[in-house]
């Protein structure tokens, strides 16, 4: 059982409280799906819950209990498994726990069976898909036999596949479940009772169907993915027009099959595939970061005029592609390269040898465009998700490029984030861009896609 | 792992492996490494190592240590006896400690130090836990040098500029180790980890007879070479 009564969380050196005036109970068995718009706090309460919010690093008001002991399964399988083979990795917390020697591989066998973890325990964790080291991650949290187990967008860093098997996993299990995740359709199988959160207490509480029956347009309004609120396609208006990048039999040893596309202007093509099929290698081969094994990847003249397009994209410098072809990387962290987001917009337009004068115009229309005005001071690193995303879209969009690639946009995007890049692409879409989006987020292909690619 | 000493306690072979180095910085002559390498090189197979896994793992520190060799000739007093005596202590002290980490899993070697080293369990298994992500550093590395291309940097011929993304580089890939890092390290807290409570350990690390008797046999031999090195008259003490 766990109960908060008036409990809130101000982190050390922070003004606004991060979470306050909480006051829930779960009983034992139950099934909470924790909802709330980004910042409301969840990912607080969670570690709260957790046990992880130490008196040192913070102020806490009202009082939280939890029942016995409680297990948490983080996003990402990669930062949570802490040892080299499948056993001893599970068997890491009845260690920590002082569990006698003897009785831990039983533990250890008895979580890996629950989950249906199907490897030997002698096998390297590292050969594992992002679905199975995520299984076992949740072995590992179960065989320090939580009362309640506490899991934070489990399948959020997943393929379909992957997070499908989790899901499985999580349905058969019958402890008492506290889950944040905001692709709720999916979330709600698992769960018994919804609990919406904010930064000033409990929002909402109760089945499914009430809080969506009364709350449903507020959330979808702010950011958080409610079922039955679909998203209206933006299929392009005219018909594709002329091929600006070509792909033919492009290949990459141990890393991407054969692959033909053709970027149009006009049309925006999806690249799906499972994990290890080679859509972020395909995205780098079109985006002329990388020499293909073997194939041709050919920009036409229509995009990079007669002369540069004698040449293939990996082969120019590296301002002058910058002009063509944009690349938006799956973590936007990867692309940022100075210490204010109004530097980061500059740089581009920059390097391809703007005036300041028309370097400004720029950098001013697309914060403004993106909604990062108020940010154009801050440090890119320490931007939110969501405004990060936008950000590094808006340095792909400086150069003015007419062909844009994209490595998982919507990857962790709430709903408003994910809107507005939808729009946005179809903007440059049907203002005669090409865009290709490598991707597995099934309803981004619904809303944008003209065309799709399986890998 | 079949070999008889590869399957010794990964603490007992640490020992084993650092004892010598300490006689070797008693002298300067070239006979006495040169036995010691003799010494090591005999026993690689029972440590199931051949000499062709040996020269693919240790291949820098040939080159190094011939390097230093001709640098000690061209610019040092002793003539080739010295050069030479300085690149086998170099070889005699390194290969002992390839040998280890050959036939050592670190997740062994992790339980051992904590178990029969008494080191702090969150240092040994922490830093276990860290080397597993070492991995990712290279793949990240890849990325951010293709994502600056895209965002239209390259250095051209300009080797300031080399320098300048070099720094920029390992700041970002510095920045992501430490993201990294921190989940992971709450990832551990949140099973228990250093919560306070003695651990226990699911897989006993023992230092059983005959990692004893490796120890000693190390012992043995770094008394017993320069003891026979100085009865051979060619020790050449290191120290006064």
């Amino acid at each position: 059982m766990i109960e908060l009564t008036g409990f809130g969380w101000r982190y050390a050196g922070r003004r606004a409280w991060a979470v306050r005036d909480v006051d829930l109970r779960i009983e034992r068995g139950e099934r909470v799906l924790l909802l709330g718009l980004s910042g409301a706090g969840k990912s607080t309460l969670l570690a709260a819950l957790a046990g992880l919010l130490t008196d040192e690093s913070g102020e806490r008001a009202g009082t939280i209990a939890v029942d016995g002991r409680a297990g948490v399964l983080f996003q990402d399988p990669q930062t949570q498994l802490v040892m080299a083979r499948c056993g001893d990795d599970v068997a890491f917390g009845p260690e920590n726990l002082g569990v006698p020697a003897a009785a831990i591989w039983p533990r250890v066998r008895a979580a890996v069976d629950a989950v249906g973890f199907g490897y030997p325990l002698d096998r390297s964790t590292h050969a594992l898909s992002g679905g199975e080291q995520q299984r076992l991650a949740l072995a590992g949290v179960l065989a320090v036999q939580p009362s309640v187990l506490l899991l934070d967008e489990p399948t959020a860093n997943l393929d379909p596949p992957g997070a499908a098997l989790v899901r499985q996993v999580l349905a058969r299990l019958d402890t008492t479940v506290v889950l944040v995740e905001h692709r709720v359709a999916e979330a709600l199988p698992l769960v018994d009772r919804v609990v919406v959160l904010t930064p000033d207490g409990i929002r909402a509480d109760g089945t499914a169907a009430d809080v969506f029956a009364r709350y449903g347009d507020e959330l979808a309004d702010g950011g958080v993915w409610v079922p039955d609120h679909p998203v209206l396609p933006r299929r392009a208006a005219a018909p594709a027009g002329a091929p600006l990048l070509t792909a033919r039999s492009v290949a990459v040893p141990g890393r991407l099959a054969p692959t033909d596309l053709d970027v149009c202007a006009g049309a925006a093509v999806a690249v799906t595939g499972p994990n290890g099929a080679g859509k972020s290698t395909l995205a780098l081969a079109l985006g002329g970061l990388l020499r293909p094994g073997s194939g041709t990847v050919r920009a036409t003249p229509a995009l990079a005029g007669a002369d540069a397009a004698a040449r293939p994209p990996h082969a120019w410098r590296a301002a002058a592609l910058a002009t063509r072809i944009g690349s938006v990387f799956q973590n936007p962290e990867h692309q940022f390269v100075t210490g204010r987001v109004r530097d980061e917009l500059a740089l581009g337009p920059r390097r391809a040898g703007a005036a300041p004068e028309s370097v400004r115009s720029t950098v001013d229309d697309l914060l403004t465009r993106l909604r990062l005005d108020r940010l154009a001071e801050a440090n890119p690193y320490t931007l939110s998700g969501g405004e990060q995303r936008r950000l590094s879209v808006a340095t792909a969009l400086a150069t003015a490029p007419r062909v844009l690639v994209l490595d998982e946009p919507t990857f962790g995007q709430d709903r408003r984030t994910w809107t507005e890049l939808v729009d946005l692409l179809a903007k440059l879409r049907d203002d005669g861009a090409g865009v290709v989006a490598a991707t597995h987020d099934e309803d981004f292909v619904d809303a944008l896609a003209d065309r799709t690619v399986r890998l | 792992m079949t070999a008889p000493l590869a399957a010794r306690n990964p603490v007992a072979k640490l020992v084993a492996a650092l004892v010598p180095t300490l006689a070797l910085l008693t002298t300067l002559d070239p006979v006495t490494p040169a036995l010691f390498l003799a010494v090591e090189l005999a026993v690689l197979p029972l440590f199931g190592i051949s000499l062709t896994t040996l020269v693919k793992r240790g291949w820098p520190l040939l080159v190094s240590a011939a390097g230093v060799a001709v640098a000690q000739q061209l610019f040092g007093t002793g003539g080739w006896p010295a050069s030479i005596g300085l690149a086998l202590r170099i070889l005699a002290v390194a290969v002992p400690g390839i040998v280890v980490f050959a036939t050592t899993d670190p997740t062994d070697l992790a339980d051992a130090l904590v178990q029969n080293a008494r080191l702090p369990a969150r240092f040994a298994i922490g830093a276990l836990a860290a080397f597993r992500l070492v991995p990712l550093l290279g793949e990240e590395w890849r990325l951010l040098t293709l994502a600056r291309r895209a965002r239209g940097l390259d250095a051209g011929r300009n080797p300031l500029a080399h320098l300048r993304a070099f720094g920029a580089l390992t700041f970002a890939l510095l920045v992501g180790a430490i993201r990294r890092g921190t989940r992971l390290a709450t990832a551990m807290d949140a099973r228990g980890f250093a919560a306070g409570v003695p651990r226990t350990f699911a897989r006993q690390q023992l230092i059983r007879p005959a990692d004893v008797a490796l120890m000693l046999a190390s012992v043995a031999l770094a008394v017993g070479l320069p003891l026979l090195t100085v009865a051979l008259g060619v020790f050449r003490p290191a120290l006064g």
